[in-house]
């Protein structure tokens, strides 16, 4: 039976899906969530996300990242990637739920929308494996920003549970504050060190084709990373507060998610296109 | 002659007052001293004696009916109580009911405060005690195994223990909310009142790092910070240095608030991240309620802490019936094997 990367990739949102569902139904019952339960189905999606993404990847010959789709695709494999990593350590079956909520919307919204997948930059990286690191590089970034965002909104979910003096139901369940900012502030230095070495890889290597580089792109990125980067330094120095950090880390994820949308309109100007939805070859 | 029987035996909480178990309960010898007794009882085959603050219970495995009579002469003899009278209070069950008694023990259904663990260890240390000295057999063995497992499958299948239904309890799983652990924390306590002692004991019993005792009279102050091995400080001082706690647990007895708002502000904007939990148990508040509404301060004060533990409290009850239901089932298996257990031993 032929199955195609794009059926792969919907198999994954799928399982990812069911660990969103698995997480809200123990949330709406009141109950803990199953730790085992939503790993597993993390973790099979991740295994269906991988092989998809594998597979577009060998008949592309490089990093599929020539369209939003593939971007989209690929940050919530990082986030999830990170998520198996993290998640365990820190034994947050909560974090895992909203993981699986992030990559389940992540992936299904990408799959979704077809006109995403129609065309994607053909000869991305000109043949240069140092633009590949860079973008696979500043792709993993955008995943542990992605996870920082989740961490921060069970920041705030935290401390408004405590504010409000509301502390039975699924907020019982919640880790703690400190925890939760310790995590945030790993995230955050993670985050900021690969785009860095990202951006790092790009000026130094990349420098010399800067002809195929566009403005919008180079703002997009180097904003994104400035704006990481000064949040940091604010943390550092003190001057930011727990609350105020998480609601950064949204908004900026935000921000962040839109300047896929930048790098890949300006990328679309950049190099000829191809036609999109690859299969298997 | 009638066949080997499993029962129980005793008085608890649910039926006997406190003057009556003040005078039934096993103090210092007694316990050993009945043991003994026990040991050369004809016809006991088994016991287990579990002695509490709540409760004296005697499992056994005897001969038959006259056993158990037996063992209730020798406990009244022991403790020069009056055997009618005892008759009145007491506890006597058989077989299955005699099981489902001991798994609702060992699941804290039956304690006094709903859904408390402290029993489950009792029951345990009960069980070792006997099996080391050889008065626990075959039959019991099974039975108090049983109900271990029983106990936890209880606790994990029902919200039965989930919650704090103390006041002291609740602070303490606040500042866990907050902390995640409490042994880098530090704990100032403001007062030295009872119940900023109870309080600050269980924060210690639960690993706080380090806690300080400040009052307005500071030989007070000192007075209990030696029994709590913390070091005491004047209140004034005290809250110059408010930046230093992590949690603050206020139970002075002044008639106005003791921190204001401007300088628990003040206090704040050197912390960044780090956040603040102030417990205000006294009356009146010793914390400005605007506190409260400062970024990365959380303020409770008595009646939060009362509503919640009040929250938790009903919570556990309506998980009585699912968690009985559940020891129900296990009673009636376990009962079914360890009736080929006592045929075994006839």
């Amino acid at each position: 039976m032929h199955i195609t990367d794009r059926q792969w990739l919907w198999l994954a949102a799928g399982f990812y899906l069911a660990g969103l569902v698995l997480g809200t139904v123990a949330l709406v019952r009141g109950r803990r969530q199953s730790r085992v339960a939503i790993y597993g189905a993390i973790a099979l999606g991740y295994l269906f996300q991988t092989w998809g993404l594998w597979l577009r990847g060998r008949a592309t010959g490089g990093c599929p990242l020539g369209n939003l789709f593939e971007l989209f695709q690929c940050t919530a494999w990082s986030a999830t990637t990170l998520y198996l990593v993290v998640g365990t350590r820190f034994r947050l079956s909560v974090l895992g739920y909203f993981s699986a909520c992030l990559a389940a919307v992540m992936t299904l919204l990408s799959l979704g929308v077809p006109a995403w997948d129609a065309t994607r930059s053909a000869r991305l990286f000109g043949g240069n494996p140092w633009v590949e690191v860079h973008a696979g590089l500043a792709l993993f970034s955008y995943g542990v920003f992605g996870l920082l965002a989740l961490t921060s909104l069970l920041y705030l979910l935290r401390d408004r549970s405590l504010k409000s003096k509301r502390l039975g139901g699924w907020c019982s369940f919640l880790p703690s504050l400190v925890e939760l900012d310790h995590i945030g502030g790993r995230l955050l230095t993670t985050g900021v060190s690969l785009l860095g070495a990202a951006l790092a890889v790009a000026w130094i290597y990349w420098g010399d084709e800067g002809a195929h580089v566009g403005y919008a792109k180079v703002l997009a990125t180097t904003g994104v990373g400035l704006a990481y980067a000064l949040m940091l330094g604010a943390r550092k120095r003190g001057r930011l507060s727990g609350v105020r950090f998480a609601h950064l880390s949204l908004v900026l994820f935000v921000l962040a998610l839109a300047t896929l949308w930048l790098v890949d309109r300006s990328r679309t100007a950049e190099v000829p296109a191809e036609k999109g939805g690859v299969e298997q070859r | 002659m009638s066949g080997r029987v499993l029962f129980l035996l005793g008085a608890t909480h649910q039926r006997t007052p406190l003057e009556v178990r003040e005078k039934l309960a096993l103090a210092g010898e007694a316990a050993e001293a009945m043991r003994a007794d026990l040991r050369g009882l004809p016809g006991l085959a088994e016991f287990v004696v579990l002695n509490t603050c709540n409760r004296v219970e005697f499992y056994g495995v005897g001969a038959g009916a006259e056993t158990v009579e037996a063992v209730e002469r020798a406990f009244c003899t022991r403790q020069r109580f009056d055997l009618e009278e005892f008759r009145s209070f007491r506890l006597r069950l058989t077989g299955c009911e005699a099981v489902q008694h001991l798994l609702e023990v060992a699941g804290g259904l039956d304690s006094q405060m709903l859904g408390e663990t402290e029993i489950f260890g009792q029951v345990k240390a009960a069980y070792a005690e006997a099996q080391s000295r050889g008065f626990a057999g075959p039959v019991l063995h099974r039975v108090f195994q049983k109900a271990f497992q029983a106990a936890k499958a209880v606790r994990t299948e029902t919200a039965i223990t989930s919650g704090q239904v103390s006041v002291a309890s609740v602070a303490v799983e606040l500042a866990l909310d907050i902390y995640g652990a409490l042994e880098p924390a530090r704990v100032l306590l403001l007062g030295a009142g009872e119940i900023g002692e109870k309080t600050a004991r269980a924060f210690l019993s639960r690993g706080a790092g380090r806690l300080d005792v400040a009052s307005r009279h500071i030989e007070r102050a000192a007075q209990l910070a030696e029994g709590l091995g913390a070091a005491a400080l004047a209140l004034d001082r005290a809250v110059a240095r408010l930046g230093e706690y992590d949690i603050v647990v206020c139970c002075t007895a002044s008639p106005v608030a003791v921190l204001h708002v401007a300088e628990v502000e003040r206090v704040m904007e050197a912390r960044a991240s780090r956040p603040l939990l102030l417990v205000d148990m006294a009356m009146p508040r010793d914390v400005e309620g605007q506190v409260g509404d400062l970024p990365g301060v959380y303020l409770y004060n008595l009646d939060d802490l009362a509503r919640i533990a009040d929250e938790n409290s009903r919570a556990r009850c309506a998980e009585v019936s699912k968690a009985r239901a559940i020891l129900q089932a296990r009673a009636e298996t376990l009962w079914e094997k360890a009736q080929s257990g006592l045929a075994a031993c006839a």
